[in-house]
């Protein structure tokens, strides 16, 4: 399955500068609490946890939980002394796992 | 307090609104709702809208949206903005779902989709991206739409379901007040399809149409039926000149 995501950052940054980066995922996140029109509880269907690492080394990371909104979406800084890459992973019941990847640029 | 509700309902009835200005529900909105919209990088409907645009040049099914249309940014530009409009083969007025519809089975071979596919809303909101700012203008000088359009102007006026209440009760009359803890709208279909937090998804004007009917406990139209597509012509030509958001936000 093949996930929706949308990641905005700047590709090109200045050492040591800090930037945001915010990602969203298209995302259900069925609570598991819920009932369909047939009566029957809806089965989980979560994100359980999202990560982001630059080169090996963990940038970001998030446990999520059923009250997280459908699509969720992430915000957080950081600062690079390297050019590099990002790869954003997350991963979610049903064993479903999602992984991007960025290049930056350091000037 | 619901027998005073309703005998304020009765008082006023249907009065013209032409001279007041119109104003989106964007304007009826939070602050932090409004942001939402005005940042593509936050807003969620631009999981739809990148989606679409990888399917209007999907060639899996032999012809891509592309292959006719060529770049969207410049034949599309404009185009969600004129629906509903007349379809001369069809001999009725399609709005743009329909018209998507019409342009997989005749010229793709494809089954048609569901107004809330996440397919249809993908194609539509990348299509409706395409009009932002620019003015809502259906062809209502079209005479062919005449008769649809006075239709969907009853319908518009009718009160319906079993609370017995009319779009205009709520949408001309008590627009800018509230219901519960929500502001009530002019209900003009500037932003569709929308994102609307409260489905935590994409959806199509005919859903949202949908939940006004169950809220006043009315029976459900069809969407794409001709009734809900005379009712969406109305609520285009009430809206004419107000610009179109492209795909938004709401509540």
């Amino acid at each position: 399955m093949s996930a929706r995501t949308l990641i905005d950052m700047p590709r090109r940054v200045r050492r040591g500068e800090a930037f945001e980066i915010r990602a969203m995922i298209g995302h259900p996140m069925e609570t598991g609490y819920r009932r369909g029109a047939d009566g029957d509880r809806l089965p989980r269907d979560i994100l359980t946890e999202f990560g982001c690492v630059f080169d090996g080394e963990p940038v970001f990371s998030a446990k999520l939980y059923p009250a997280i909104s459908a699509n969720p979406f992430l915000s957080f800084s950081m600062t690079a002394d390297r050019s590099g890459e990002l790869v954003f992973r997350w991963r979610g019941d049903r064993g479903f796992s999602h992984t991007e990847r960025v290049n930056l640029v350091v000037e | 307090m619901i027998a005073v509700l309703l005998v304020g309902l009765c008082a006023v009835d249907v009065v013209a609104q032409s001279d007041k200005p119109r104003r989106s529900g964007f304007e009826f909105m939070s602050a932090a709702t409004q942001a939402l919209q005005r940042d593509d990088e936050q807003n969620p409907v631009m999981l739809w809208v990148k989606d679409g645009a990888r399917r209007w040049n999907d060639v899996s099914a032999g012809f891509a949206c592309a292959g006719c249309h060529g770049e969207a940014q410049q034949s599309m530009r404009g185009v969600a903005a004129r629906y509903p409009a007349w379809d001369e083969q069809l001999g009725a007025p399609v709005n743009l779902q329909r018209r998507i519809n019409l342009c997989r089975e005749r010229h793709q071979q494809q089954p048609p989709l569901g107004s809330e596919d996440d397919a249809m809303l993908a194609l539509e909101s990348f299509v409706a991206l395409q009009s932002r700012g620019v003015p809502i203008a259906p062809p209502a000088a079209d005479p062919r739409l005449a008769a649809a359009l006075d239709r969907g102007s009853q319908m518009y006026s009718s009160r319906i379901g079993q609370l017995a209440l009319s779009c205009a009760q709520c949408h001309d009359q008590l627009a800018g007040g509230r219901l519960g803890g929500s502001a009530i709208p002019e209900g003009h279909p500037t932003a569709y399809p929308i994102y609307r937090l409260q489905w935590q998804s994409a959806g199509s004007l005919a859903r949202r149409l949908r939940g006004c009917f169950r809220g006043v406990r009315a029976e459900q139209l069809a969407p794409m039926s001709s009734e809900m597509i005379a009712l969406e012509l109305f609520l285009a030509v009430r809206a004419a000149g107000m610009p179109h958001e492209g795909p938004g936000v709401r509540p």
